[in-house]
């Protein structure tokens, strides 16, 4: 990982809508460089993706997450992998984490309604073997991911206009 | 009543700021792009902002020593011996001030008498020439140029020196133009200054910022110098702290002392939750000092090259955070533009003839804002030049 990787990647990270130009700009170098850092760090599958953050709140769409434990007996040979893999291939599921302490797995997974993910949970999740128990814990409101804030947040507005 | 027969005739003759009226356009302006405040975009840090609500959780809301908490100046001489190599007494060579600008008064009124003069490298910030004035001297300006990177050659100072000379104001790295002195820089001025038995007060509150592997030296840090310096720093710009009024002095003890005394008498002590904060900032905020300079340092990278590419000359800014480029082609003048860029594009800038006559024909650019907004001046700015038939 050169240091111009590295740049990229926090800027991106910042914000991936940065057009190759502007990225050019602040890293010191032609757009070329960049064009050819971030092919790379595609092909090398160390950038997976480009999304937006969406607040659907604000929307007129109606959105539950909810943030699963997941408690499994880790399988022979595999471990915690064949579990993990036979969870995270539900396009509902969002994310899989295996996690240290007293739980083995976090899922999270958003629906429509509660009662489409309690019945995810309870007809899809729980039956799987090596699943041995799971706790569902329902987002209520969204304060900050990805370091965005999902609330407003007070700017001081009365300010000095030139220093 | 006729004020003017009652009020100081030094205060009324200073100069209120030339733009003040464009600054009012600003103010009645709706939806504006302000690219004009010299302050950090960023917040505070939360753990520093933290500190400052835990002391007054606990209580702390009583003054403090006159020169400010004891462990707040042995933290600021930590500090400035860790990253400036500066050695300086916390209980006699240092002095807490509400920001670097009471520091600069101070200073200047411990050491002027009347009728001593005062050298002041221009452009430069706005403040120096008047509290030069309030402290009975006489302010000398010495002009800059893009030619020479604005820094203050050995030629310009000794030229500007008289016999009444008294006190250098070193104003780097420079607001406004982003000029730096590098230590091969200063060391052509040390004997100068020595051999015409002159006192500096160095204004150094961007000093953490800096780019293009440049550190900053201190003037104080060449031998003999540190004797015939103030250092001025604070807060403000470095931990993003402009709202906390967090400066202070280091100097001599005799020097210091004298300050002290002033200080005393006009402010008591700097605000207590400010100190506070500045005790958690001095401990644990170098690494926040690093992030915000990384992204500065970007931003002036992506500043500059658009600059340029939108078709004005620019040097390039090493130090604090600002581009401060040149608008002659433009066939206006740095105030007109900028009263222009704002009616016509709501974009403001700061005219560089608000920094002193050599600020004339450029316009300050502050990068501490964010990129879409310095995007979008930006594409502003191209249509306001093609406009122009730059």
């Amino acid at each position: 990982m050169t240091h111009l990787e590295d740049r990229i990647l926090q800027l991106l990270e910042q914000d991936c809508s940065m057009p190759h130009a502007v990225l050019a700009a602040r890293c010191g170098v032609d757009e070329a460089d960049i064009d050819a850092a971030v092919k790379k760090l595609e092909d090398e599958g160390i950038i997976l993706g480009y999304q937006a953050l969406v607040d659907w709140e604000k929307t007129h769409k109606e959105t539950v997450t909810a943030l699963i434990e997941v408690n499994v007996t880790p399988q022979r040979d595999k471990g915690f992998d064949r579990i993990a893999e036979r969870i995270y291939q539900f396009d509902e599921v969002e994310s899989v984490y295996l996690m240290s302490g007293s739980f083995d797995l976090t899922v999270i997974i958003s629906g429509r309604t509660l009662k489409e993910v309690a019945t995810f949970v309870s007809e899809r999740l729980s039956i799987i073997e090596g699943v041995t128990g799971t706790a569902t814990h329902f987002i209520l409101k969204k304060y900050k991911e990805k370091h965005a804030l999902f609330v407003k947040h007070e700017e001081q507005t009365d300010r000095i206009a030139f220093v | 009543m006729e004020y003017e027969r009652y009020l100081s005739a030094k205060v009324q003759s200073l100069q209120p700021s030339g733009i003040r009226r464009f600054f009012d356009i600003l103010n009645e302006m709706k939806g504006a792009i302000s690219l004009s405040v010299g302050e950090p975009d960023f917040q505070t840090p939360w753990h520093i902002r933290d500190a400052g609500i835990y002391s007054l959780e606990k209580g702390f809301t009583k003054y403090t020593p006159n020169a400010g908490l004891s462990d707040l100046r042995d933290e600021i001489s930590a500090y400035l011996e860790r990253r400036f190599d500066l050695q300086y007494d916390p209980k006699s060579e240092l002095l807490v001030t509400v920001g670097g600008s009471e520091a600069i008064d101070l200073a200047v009124r411990s050491l002027i008498n009347p009728g001593d003069e005062v050298l002041i490298p221009e452009p430069s910030f706005v403040c120096y020439g008047p509290i030069a004035v309030m402290a009975g001297g006489t302010p000398v300006m010495i002009p800059l140029t893009a030619e020479n990177e604005f820094r203050l050659s050995p030629a310009q100072l000794e030229a500007a020196i008289t016999p009444r000379s008294k006190l250098l104001v070193l104003p780097f790295p420079c607001n406004p133009t982003g000029g730096i002195m590098e230590r091969a820089d200063l060391e052509l001025l040390a004997p100068i200054i020595e051999k015409h038995d002159l006192m500096v007060v160095s204004d150094e509150i961007y000093a953490e910022l800096t780019y293009g592997g440049v550190h900053h030296t201190s003037i104080a840090n060449l031998p003999g110098m540190a004797a015939r310096t103030v250092v001025v720093n604070g807060m403000s710009k470095c931990y993003s702290m402009t709202g906390w009024r967090m400066g202070y002095a280091a100097a001599p003890a005799p020097i210091i002392k004298q300050m002290t005394k002033l200080h005393q008498y006009c402010i008591m002590s700097a605000p207590t939750t400010s100190q506070y904060a500045a005790i958690e900032a001095l401990r644990r905020g170098d690494d926040d000092i690093e992030a915000m300079k990384e992204e500065y340092d970007s931003r002036r990278r992506y500043l500059v090259s658009a600059l340029r590419e939108q078709g004005l000359d620019c040097f390039d800014p090493k130090g604090a955070f600002y581009a401060f480029p040149s608008i002659r082609k433009t066939g206006l003048s740095s105030e007109q533009f900028c009263e222009r860029f704002l009616l016509e594009h709501k974009i403001a800038c700061v005219p560089g003839s608000a920094f002193g006559p050599s600020g004339e024909g450029f316009i300050r650019v502050c990068y501490a804002a964010s990129m879409q907004n310095m995007e979008v001046a930006m594409d502003r700015l191209g249509q306001f030049l093609r406009e122009l038939g730059v």
